[in-house]
């Protein structure tokens, strides 16, 4: 036990450890580990470490149910992001993670350094980052604040891929009022390793230096885990000093320097600063290792003057990594990190104590054990109860709409089903050089540089099924980033999971929270596609008024030959449209009782997760044989919007006709049954098509031919492609010039 | 062919460059690096994409004075090859070895797409590989592209032919609406006066193979390749 410096130090009282974010049980907790009062500084990172954020204190009980394994796990949850075998000795590295409050604070710096921040968890790893994606939720369009938080998100996360060189390939946006007053900002990096070269954070080796490589560190970001662990209130604004500012251009060094670093073997353990900056860094890799760390503070890279130990333990400054190297190797280290023109600093060394021991001017000013810090964390078993879903509405009672044709332009034309090209121009989707799927189409698809290989990515979640029946919102998350990975002929990998809920302080949030979890586990066991990483998200609540619960998920799948690849355009006049599922009319819970009738009603179409794997792993292998020219899932909006985006993709009309039988036609068009794809196939591959597809139990049927310049339903409607397109491309660049 | 590649601070096509190089010439480019002092002995040298310096000055105009410079300057006098691509455009500028400026795009905002190119001087170092009149598809992405010269340099630059590429739509008409960023005369790429020298916004190492989407920007490469021969 060390000598405590108590001098400067204020008398922790109740009303410090309060504002600290820590409960009474906490406390006690806390001056039980340390067996003394702790010091500010200790507070501050026992504050941080607990967080909602840091911690998982009301989640971890529920994650800890995931299905995280599978043969081709490499690590699984508890790692900077998870690991998945692509084969040759690669690997594929990656991770979604959320910045909301401080994207909603300040819609540009809030994106980018969560852009910043998920990238440096896949580089971090050793992996060299590829591809960015997002899951975008705002509030509804006419909210007098939505553009501007629309456009500063966007040109944030734009501001800060491009410049480093990631090719942003892909997302999603959606508007809905429960969003006003707390967006969804949750940002998704990808990243490539070999399997030999992955570097962890848990520290070894007693004596081993303690490096700090990036940016200085400034009084940027003081207890942003702590304001992302709670709700927001009128004055959440005042915030605004919380959020960090993002540095892209340090980031890109910080990148390459790493990189060059870590093909060398000096790294022991990295680390980057992320959330509780310094202190979660510092504590995971102690901790981790089951090793002491002692820093001394007054080595640390300052942009301010006068800091504290306590500011720079709490600081959120970005583009920041700790590393322990082997001993006697910090010169060429730092020759690496000089060549990049980055901060190189050793600021301590491992020790067997087990604590993070911090000295400042001499003096010991904090000492904490850290395996208790880190791991005897509280943890809630909040109360939860569960909401009674919603009836099913039935296709019958939804009146058909005057004008089928009119109700299709106007559902393309909605909010959220228009065209986000004005979104995704503003990002670099093509930098590296290997993206061959570009935004708009199921999933974005970049090759594995070098090799035949590509990755397919997708992002999704509906969170307006979530929030009628969280069980099958959940599944159905999982269940459609399934699908828009197997759509574009790829085999789906793993998941991450962005877990964004409102205050699990109140049971029927909780509810939703573990309802949810309940959907993920089952569709992730079902089509064995594990959880590998992930964040939680909770407090999104302005005012006591939750969100939309939010489980994003981005999923990952494997193309070993490229050339395989469809896309959602159909590429030849005459080829046959294929409809692949069972088709009931499901109306309720859709985009189009939403958009057409202004209901936001009744049960979310049920996810049969046998079906949908049986359904996939057809169309997977009709794709990888050749067979298939375009295929595209159904989702948001059903067979029309499918077909129509189609048709739109490829600039080609198509004659349809459908056996609906009972079913209305507009239920028929715009249910949104899951588990359905629609292929687009040579003429003379159809028949054998449909046969493979009665074999496999696959419900099969051609329902029309591609030709013409326009969509024809027979008995329904005859729009022109251009029609559809003027209405899909308009929405966004209109509302965004204040036009809508 | 003999090329190399600079790489800056944050230059991030500086990879995309060495490959696209690699495939078409068949010989891995040297890298020269921002401080080197010593430039290699190349037919081409490529000034890539990317952020230099972060842009946070002038795009382009800390990298115009690094310590590489200098041999590339005497590179070009020589009657070298250089070529500058997109924030390579931009530096160029900055180094007057090309004249005018890029400017913010006129929408304010980055643009990434893929936009129509009319080849309009076939007889050049950098384009014979096309017809003249050509429309080829090249991508596009930047923030600050929207190139800007004054009329009598706009004059000089057009009435000499050193206009070697205009953004136009896919009839080959130079439209305001085919225009992604508010260039003059809808510019996309010009070449010095002695024609060793290109600079352009658009990026044609993105698309020489048909999993990128075409192959239109290989031709760019064949010709440096077709004038050395």
């Amino acid at each position: 036990m060390t000598d405590i410096n108590w001098n400067n130090n204020p008398e922790i009282t109740d009303e410090l450890v309060k504002e600290h974010g820590l409960t009474a049980d906490e406390r006690a907790l806390m001056v039980k580990i340390l067996g003394r009062t702790p010091t500010l500084t200790e507070l501050g990172i026992f504050s941080v470490m607990w967080s909602e954020h840091c911690s998982y204190k009301s989640s971890k009980l529920h994650l800890k149910t995931l299905p995280t394994k599978a043969p081709w796990v490499i690590h699984g949850p508890g790692e900077n992001a998870g690991v998945i075998d692509i084969g040759d000795n690669q690997a594929a590295i990656f991770k979604m993670e959320s910045h909301n409050h401080p994207s909603y604070i300040e819609p540009y710096q809030g994106a980018a350094t969560g852009v910043g921040g998920i990238l440096r968890d896949v580089f971090t790893m050793g992996a060299r980052p590829i591809a960015n994606m997002n899951a975008l939720r705002f509030g509804r369009p006419e909210h007098p604040k939505m553009r501007h938080l629309l456009s500063g998100v966007v040109e944030g996360i734009g501001g800060y891929g491009n410049c480093v060189g990631v090719p942003t390939v892909g997302g999603e946006t959606n508007f809905h009022p429960s969003y006003d007053g707390n967006i969804l900002v949750n940002a998704m990096a990808v990243g490539l390793a070999d399997q030999d070269k992955i570097f962890l954070s848990a520290a070894a080796g007693v004596g081993n230096p303690v490096i700090y490589v990036g940016s200085k560190t400034g009084r940027d970001g003081i207890h942003g885990a702590t304001m992302a662990s709670a709700e927001f209130t009128e004055d959440s604004e005042e915030k605004r000093p919380t959020v960090q500012v993002g540095d892209p251009f340090t980031e890109k060094l910080l990148i390459e320097a790493c990189l060059e670093l870590m093909s060398t073997d000096m790294v022991v353990a990295i680390q980057d600063m992320g959330a509780a900056g310094l202190t979660s860094s510092s504590v995971e890799m102690a901790s981790g290792g089951g090793v002491g760390f002692t820093l001394n503070l007054d080595n640390v890279p300052q942009r301010e003057q006068g800091m504290t130990p306590y500011e720079m333990m709490l600081s959120e400054s970005q583009e920041r990594m700790l590393v322990v190297l082997k001993p006697d190797r910090v010169a060429e280290a730092e020759a690496i990190f000089r060549k990049w023109d980055l901060d190189f600093a050793v600021i301590g060394e491992i020790t067997d104590t087990g604590n993070l021991t911090l000295m400042f001017k001499g003096e010991v000013v904090a000492d904490i054990p850290t395996q208790p810090l880190a791991d005897n964390s509280p943890e809630y078993d909040r109360p939860w109860v569960k909401k009674q879903p919603p009836a099913k509405i039935e296709a019958n009672d939804v009146a058909a709409p005057n004008d089928l044709g009119d109700a299709l332009l106007k559902m393309v034309g909605s909010a959220n089903l228009s065209s986000r090209e004005w979104i995704w121009q503003q990002y670099d989707h093509q930098v590296m050089a290997d993206t061959i799927q570009l935004p708009g189409g199921d999933a974005a698809v970049v090759r594995v540089h070098g090799t035949k290989k590509a990755l397919a990515i997708s992002t999704d979640c509906t969170p307006r099924y979530c929030y009628a029946d969280p069980y099958e919102g959940g599944k159905q998350a999982v269940a459609e980033t399934w699908r828009n990975v197997t759509a574009v002929g790829a085999q789906p990998m793993a998941i991450t999971d962005c877990l964004n809920f409102g205050n699990p302080e109140r049971p029927d949030i909780m509810g939703q929270f573990v309802g949810a979890i309940d959907g993920l586990r089952e569709a992730c066991t079902v089509l064995d596609y594990p959880v590998i990483s992930g964040n939680v998200s909770l407090y999104n609540e302005t005012n006591g008024t939750g969100i939309h619960p939010t489980p994003a998920i981005g999923g990952v799948g494997l193309l070993k030959d490229y050339s395989k690849m469809v896309t959602i355009a159909p590429k030849n006049d005459g080829d046959v449209i294929i409809l692949i599922g069972e088709s009931h009319g499901h109306i309720g819970c859709s985009q189009y009782l939403d958009i057409i009738e202004g209901r936001e009603e009744g049960a979310p179409p049920p996810v049969d997760l046998a079906l949908e794997r049986k359904n996939g792993d057809f169309v997977r292998a009709e794709i990888q044989s050749g067979h298939v020219t375009a295929c595209h899932d159904i989702s948001d909006g059903g067979l029309f919007i499918a077909l129509a985006e189609m048709a739109m993709a490829s600039g080609r009309g198509m004659d349809i006709k459908l056996n609906n039988g009972e079913i209305p036609l507009h239920a028929y068009g715009f249910g949104e049954d899951q588990a359905r794809y629609v292929l687009s196939v040579p003429m003379d591959k159809a028949d054998a098509i449909i046969a493979a597809a009665a074999n496999a139990g696959v419900k099969a049927e051609k329902i029309g031919t591609v030709g013409g310049d326009a969509l024809v339903v027979e008995n329904g409607f005859t729009i022109s492609v251009n029609e559809l397109l003027d209405a899909h491309t308009s929405w966004m660049p209109n509302y965004m010039s204040n036009e809508v | 062919m003999k090329s190399a590649v600079v790489t800056f601070p944050a230059s991030n096509c500086d990879r995309d460059m060495f490959d696209a190089l690699e495939k078409i010439t068949g010989k891995r480019p040297h890298q020269i690096w921002h401080q080197d002092t010593e430039i290699p002995d190349v037919d081409l040298i490529a000034l890539p994409g990317g952020f230099s310096f972060g842009d946070y000055l002038r795009c382009g105009a800390m990298a115009a004075r690094s310590p590489a410079i200098k041999g590339i300057m005497a590179h070009a006098e020589r009657g070298g090859n250089v070529i500058g691509i997109c924030n390579g455009f931009q530096v160029l500028t900055e180094m007057g070895l090309l004249p005018g400026a890029l400017m913010r795009n006129r929408s304010l905002k980055f643009v990434c797409k893929t936009v129509q190119l009319k080849v309009e001087n076939a007889d050049t170092s950098f384009t014979n590989a096309y017809q003249s009149g050509q429309v080829i598809d090249i991508p596009v992405a930047h923030h600050d592209g929207n190139y800007f010269a004054d009329t009598d340099t706009l004059d000089e630059l057009e009435g000499e032919g050193r206009v070697a590429f205009r953004y136009v739509d896919k009839s080959g008409n130079a439209t305001d609406i085919a225009n992604p960023n508010g260039s003059q005369n809808n510019i996309a790429g010009i070449i010095n006066k002695r024609g060793n020298i290109l600079g352009m916004m658009p990026h044609p190492e993105r698309l020489i193979e048909d999993a990128q989407g075409g192959k239109d920007g290989r031709g760019f490469f064949e010709s440096i390749i077709n004038r050395l021969n």
